[in-house]
């Protein structure tokens, strides 16, 4: 798969930057998830698989309920009916301190980064590892840095979050997020409101990032065609479920009316005569 | 039309029932945060700096005027019985057992009450809340707790600044203006207060201290995402906080006497 930052992701796999053993193996499972919200049903049975060590990004119609989703994910909503399992255990299940625990595997960028406005940009940046870990504070200033600078923030530390522009704001979001090193990054709209070129920019760190950290990104976009270029799995949410996931090269040839609708592109006559969108999961 | 009415009174009372229910809620769970740790005293030291030191101004002026206005109110009622000489007493009994606690408790809601409020509305609005739970820090003992522990802690500190002020006030209009001797007014509060009456003010103000951050973050922590959601619920939280002040007030009073 070519990426935006015109690199091989089969290659950049080969040479072991990402590649691990488990790869193939879903780190998160959605089963029949099920959420009603002020009486009204946003996901109806969602199923889903994200690989470990993979972009997955789910995409679907404002207010389809992929924020939704993805809170699910993490544990900032439970569903009514269904299970999410993280590495085999059941989240909804768990207590406060037992999620708590297992949040640890995870970070999220926020539609609008959620960076907290009484702190300025290194002080979001050290927040996790100020709250989390017992390291000296050289050592987190040194992480900070260093993860200021992966997202070309190196001379903005000082700044508070109303002082950046949109762009900034979801790199220094995207900096506190690494700054744990989480096996799993959500990422919640990542390019709303951001123009295209630096919508472009935002994936290309997304990628980037995600390649030397090697973690698992779950990405909500809208950005149409944007996020085949980076994504290793799409899925779209159609009425409350999972209509279609697959690798974009065939999530792009499905026959699946409602997906083909969103995503505009007309038929493929050899994907439809050969069947090459049999791969594709309808889950 | 009566069948509706009906319904619609019970909607409303179910409601109300389950408002007072999640209230409860969640003040026992602030507590329950508040005493476990990680202890977050740098975080209460800012809140009592927001809450407390940045309060002061409206307390002392409030605190001054309401004693002004004490001791001219008195010296008038007072001189008609040729009992000018008890107007220390009046102005430092009617001050320390109920306006100091019960304005100072008021203009902490007004000045500090709608920002707790509107502080936390954003950071729902914005996400920063959901933020803290993805980091694993628990919203409740990093926001909450710090601001109920700091409002309880500040709320006596400000209603004896209050009570100084406004019993300083009285002895300015009365002995200063008024003419009243100055030992007599001094002499008549040494006689008349009582420790009980410190006490008592003392209880209240904390007790106040609690319903004033209790109702501010809970409105804050559950308003709607939106900018009229987030008005609707700063309103609501000031003007809660001030008649359950008042209705408090009467149940504590009526215990004390």
């Amino acid at each position: 798969m070519k990426t935006p930052l015109g690199q091989d992701r089969a290659a950049t796999e080969a040479a072991g930057v990402v590649t691990r053993a488990e790869d193939s193996q879903p780190v998160i499972r959605l089963i029949g998830v099920e959420k009603k919200l002020g009486g009204q049903p946003v996901l109806r049975g969602v199923n889903l698989e994200i690989h470990r060590g993979k972009v997955t990004t789910i995409i679907g119609k404002s207010g389809s309920g992929k924020s939704v989703l993805l809170k699910h994910i993490i544990g900032l909503l439970k569903p009514d009916r269904g299970q999410v399992l993280v590495d085999g255990t059941d989240i909804t299940k768990l207590g406060a301190r037992e999620l708590n625990e297992v949040r640890k595997k995870f970070a999220m960028l926020f539609q609008g980064a959620a960076l907290f406005d009484s702190l300025n940009v290194s002080e979001n940046v050290a927040f996790p590892l100020r709250e989390k870990t017992k390291l000296k504070e050289t050592e987190i200033e040194r992480k900070v840095l260093e993860m200021l600078e992966a997202v070309g923030l190196t001379d903005m530390g000082h700044k508070f979050p109303a002082e950046l522009s949109g762009g900034m704001r979801k790199r220094a979001g995207l900096a506190r997020a690494l700054v744990m090193g989480p096996e799993i990054i959500l990422f919640d709209e990542p390019t709303t409101g951001l123009d295209p070129l630096l919508a472009r920019t935002i994936h290309d760190l997304i990628v980037e990032t995600q390649r030397r950290f090697g973690y698992t990104a779950v990405m909500v976009s809208h950005e149409i065609p944007e996020i085949f270029g980076i994504s290793d799995y799409v899925a779209m949410l159609l009425d409350g479920v999972i209509a279609e996931m697959a690798p974009p090269e065939q999530f792009q040839r499905t026959r699946n009316p409602g997906v083909r609708e969103f995503i505009n592109v007309e038929p493929k006559p050899e994907a439809v005569s050969s069947g090459v969108g049999k791969e594709s999961r309808s889950l | 039309m009566v069948a509706a009415a009906v319904a619609g009174f019970g909607r409303n009372t179910l409601w109300i029932v389950g408002e007072m229910g999640r209230m409860m809620v969640f003040l026992l769970s602030t507590i329950a945060w508040m005493v476990r740790p990680p202890f977050r005293l740098l975080q209460v030291l800012k809140q009592i700096h927001f809450i407390g030191v940045k309060s002061l101004f409206v307390i002392v002026l409030t605190g001054a005027f309401t004693g002004m206005v004490l001791g001219l109110q008195g010296y008038y009622s007072l001189r008609k019985f040729g009992a000018e000489g008890l107007l220390g007493s009046a102005v430092a009994l009617s001050i320390i057992r109920e306006l100091g606690p019960v304005l100072s408790a008021l203009m902490v809601t007004g000045r500090a009450g709608s920002a707790m409020t509107a502080e936390i509305g954003i950071m729902r609005i914005t996400e920063q809340i959901d933020a803290l739970d993805t980091m694993a820090v628990n919203p409740m003992q990093y926001l909450i707790a710090p601001k109920v522990l700091a409002s309880v802690l500040i709320m006596p500190m400000l209603c004896s600044i209050f009570d100084i002020i406004g019993i300083y006030g009285g002895y300015l209009v009365g002995v200063e203006l008024l003419g009243v001797s100055s030992g007599a007014y001094t002499s008549s509060i040494e006689l008349s207060v009582e420790w009980k009456d410190v006490y008592g003010g003392f209880l209240k103000a904390i007790s106040f201290g609690v319903i004033v951050s209790w109702v501010c973050t809970y409105k804050g922590y559950n308003t709607t995402m939106s900018a009229e959601g987030l008005a609707t619920a700063t309103t609501e939280a000031v003007v809660l906080s001030s008649v359950l002040i008042l209705i408090w007030d009467y149940f504590i009073t009526s215990v004390l006497m």
